[in-house]
């Protein structure tokens, strides 16, 4: 498939299928999805709840293991790997998560949390810890004096979130993977950590894979975007151009459902298209099809392809809008 | 405002906690007029949630009110509880961020509308059942015979809220307090449900509150907003005149560190640095001076009445307001 982001992706997932069983049925949560990630990019991840987003990002992390497909890791495929050379490869790679403050263990203080991933990667000397924990959590704004003796309970949502970040950057991976990273913090809040993970990116050379369901908090922070609905891939394109020129009609619809802080933009009455179908049965053809006002026969026959419709952004749409 | 349905005077809720005494609302005053919507927005912990505790007299036990809550010419601080009890759910209902915290898991949907709707009015069962069924359809729910036999859990949880707003809507009150009502829902759905809410009531000529952190759900959905931080309402105005001319510098700041859609990305949010105050070490002056780029003189010493601009209708609590067209 035509997704090339760069000529040497960072990270290049090829037809990802993940499926689980639940009560003897299968959940198809990601079906076929394929993507690149350029080295420093921020690619965000935009779908609502059970498109498949959060499992395609641990599928990439092998948390979830995949029926079929590829995920390569600056050329090495993280699926054929096992044991001691998996752990060195996840080493480059880290997860943030969306509830900081459960990520964090309530027991153990703040110092030794940002600590344990160099005690598992076998840094043995303590003053070199000490170091690089004290060096981390003053890059995203703590003062390691301060804050590494206390326990988690002591600190607000937005600061458990810091450390979080701290915690997956002491490694110095290259590939982090935020998985809703905002989506439990306050308007004030989200914002100082919208900017701190670009500062981090930038200061750290990260490449970023952003999942999350706010599409003006995905637009904040990325490049590119790729919109997700039902386990498959809608839609992919440089951020300005998608929101700018949706070519999917679910892309359009998210946009719209948005609310605008301004009265005077009347909010467009919803249409009644109804809510997402189950990824036990998920629908033929292409999967939004049953929410969609464009859909015709050949939609529920025919899977979509993502087809190249404007430069560098791609849509699987019979019936794109450009 | 005289003549308003609800009308909160001079409300104090007080929790005790082990840390000592936190003011949740402080001296807040509020009105809502029949068939109007007014929109409370704030953050986690700015006290909007135990104002509408307050209002539905749900309060924990511990909690202290004081103030008056006038609803319908009565004062509702001073009813008992079983008057209290015919008032909600007939009155005033309420619909909340999880609608699992007023469905009943192990009961179907159709026990749930109908025994609200027989212990409200005056309908038979078979009366209250075919109400049930006009109410779910008129929520947007497809088959609703069908659904009266099924439990929350067979439904998603856009589906389960507009059944809670079935059961809020089903003996037409006149106040629907809505908390939260689309936080827990994803877009596409949030923006089905709100319509539904704004849809209903302009129908039944319904006051409605609708609380929430999100300002881009209030602008276009209500007449008023107020606007709380630390258990105060900081500002308060019709929505267009909010919107037009922000006084306060917090309501400011909120809506400047939202991501918009019509900026490019990496552009650097303007963040509100720190965090709210600790609400059992109340501060002295102003709540929000800290983090407030305006904040000069006697702005941590004393603390700012909410009072008029150049309209009645326009109140905020500030001594160095942004001035008409920006900058304090």
């Amino acid at each position: 498939m035509m997704l090339q982001a760069a000529p040497n992706p960072l990270m290049k997932v090829e037809n990802l299928v993940v499926e689980y069983s639940v009560g003897g049925k299968t959940i198809h949560a990601v079906s076929d999805v394929s993507l690149e990630i350029a080295r420093g990019e921020t690619l965000g991840l935009v779908g609502e709840s059970g498109c498949g987003k959060s499992t395609l990002g641990r599928a990439v992390l092998q948390l979830r293991q995949a029926v079929s497909g590829k995920v390569l890791f600056d050329g090495h495929d993280l699926t054929t790997l096992k044991g001691e050379p998996l752990r060195k490869m996840r080493r480059r790679v880290q997860l943030i998560f969306q509830d900081p403050i459960a990520s964090l263990n309530p027991r153990r203080r703040i110092g030794d949390i940002v600590a344990e991933p160099l005690v598992i990667a076998g840094v043995k000397d303590p003053e070199e810890r000490k170091r690089r924990v004290s060096e981390v959590l003053s890059a995203v704004g703590l003062d390691p004096a301060l804050v590494s003796g206390r326990l988690p309970h002591e600190f607000s949502g937005g600061q458990c979130q810091r450390i979080c970040i701290a915690r997956s950057l002491v490694l110095n991976p290259e590939f982090v993977i935020c998985d809703e990273p905002v989506s439990a913090l306050d308007v004030s809040i989200r914002a100082q950590i919208l900017n701190l993970l670009e500062e981090m990116k930038a200061r750290y050379g990260l490449t970023l894979l952003f999942i999350a369901h706010d599409l003006a908090v995905v637009k904040a922070v990325s490049d590119r975007v790729a919109v997700m609905y039902l386990g498959r891939l809608c839609e992919v394109g440089p951020s300005e151009q998608l929101f700018a020129r949706p070519a999917h009609p679910y892309t359009a619809l998210l946009i719209e459902a948005i609310p605008v802080p301004d009265p005077d933009v009347r909010p467009t009455q919803s249409v009644p298209v109804g809510e997402p179908p189950s990824p036990i049965a998920p629908p033929s053809g292409c999967r939004f099809r049953t929410r969609c006002p464009r859909a015709d026969a050949r939609c529920s026959s025919e899977v979509p392809e993502l087809r190249l419709v404007a430069s560098g952004q791609f849509a699987a749409c019979h019936h794109p809008l450009v | 405002m005289s003549g308003a349905l609800l009308s909160v005077e001079n409300a104090v809720v007080d929790l005790p906690t082990p840390r000592g005494n936190l003011r949740a609302v402080d001296h807040v005053d509020l009105e809502v007029g029949a068939g109007k919507t007014l929109g409370i927005v704030g953050e986690s912990g700015c006290g909007k949630t135990m104002l509408s505790r307050a209002i539905l007299q749900l309060l924990p036990k511990k909690a202290k009110l004081s103030g008056r809550v006038m609803f319908d010419g009565q004062d509702l601080t001073r009813l008992s509880a079983e008057k209290l009890r015919k008032l909600r759910g007939r009155s005033l209902a309420v619909v909340f961020q999880d609608p699992m915290t007023s469905l009943n898991p192990v009961l179907t949907i159709g026990t749930q509308l109908i025994e609200t709707i027989v212990e409200h009015l005056e309908l038979d069962l078979a009366q209250a059942r075919q109400r049930s069924v006009e109410l779910l359809a008129a929520v947007g729910i497809p088959a609703p015979e069908q659904r009266l036999t099924q439990y929350p859990h067979q439904l998603s949880g856009g589906m389960r809220q507009r059944v809670a707003i079935a059961v809020a809507l089903s003996c037409e009150p006149q106040l629907l307090i809505a908390d939260e009502p689309t936080t827990a829902l994803d877009v596409t759905i949030q923006a089905q449900i709100l319509d539904l809410l704004a849809r209903e009531q302009q129908r039944r000529h319904m006051a409605m509150i609708i609380i929430t952190h999100d300002l881009g759900v209030v602008a276009g959905r209500t007449d008023e907003v107020a606007v709380m931080y630390a258990g105060r309402v900081v500002e308060r105005a019709p929505t267009p005149a909010l919107f037009k001319q922000m006084r306060m510098p917090y309501t400011e700041a909120l809506l400047a560190a939202l991501p918009k859609l019509d900026v490019p990305p990496h552009t650097p949010l303007p963040a509100i640095s720190g965090r709210p105050p600790d609400p059992t070490r109340p501060l002295k002056g102003c709540s929000f001076s800290p983090r407030c780029r305006y904040s000069a003189g006697r702005c941590s010493t004393e603390k700012p009445r909410l009072s008029p601009a150049e309209t009645l209708e326009h109140l905020y609590a500030c001594f160095h307001p942004i001035a008409a067209g920006g900058g304090a």
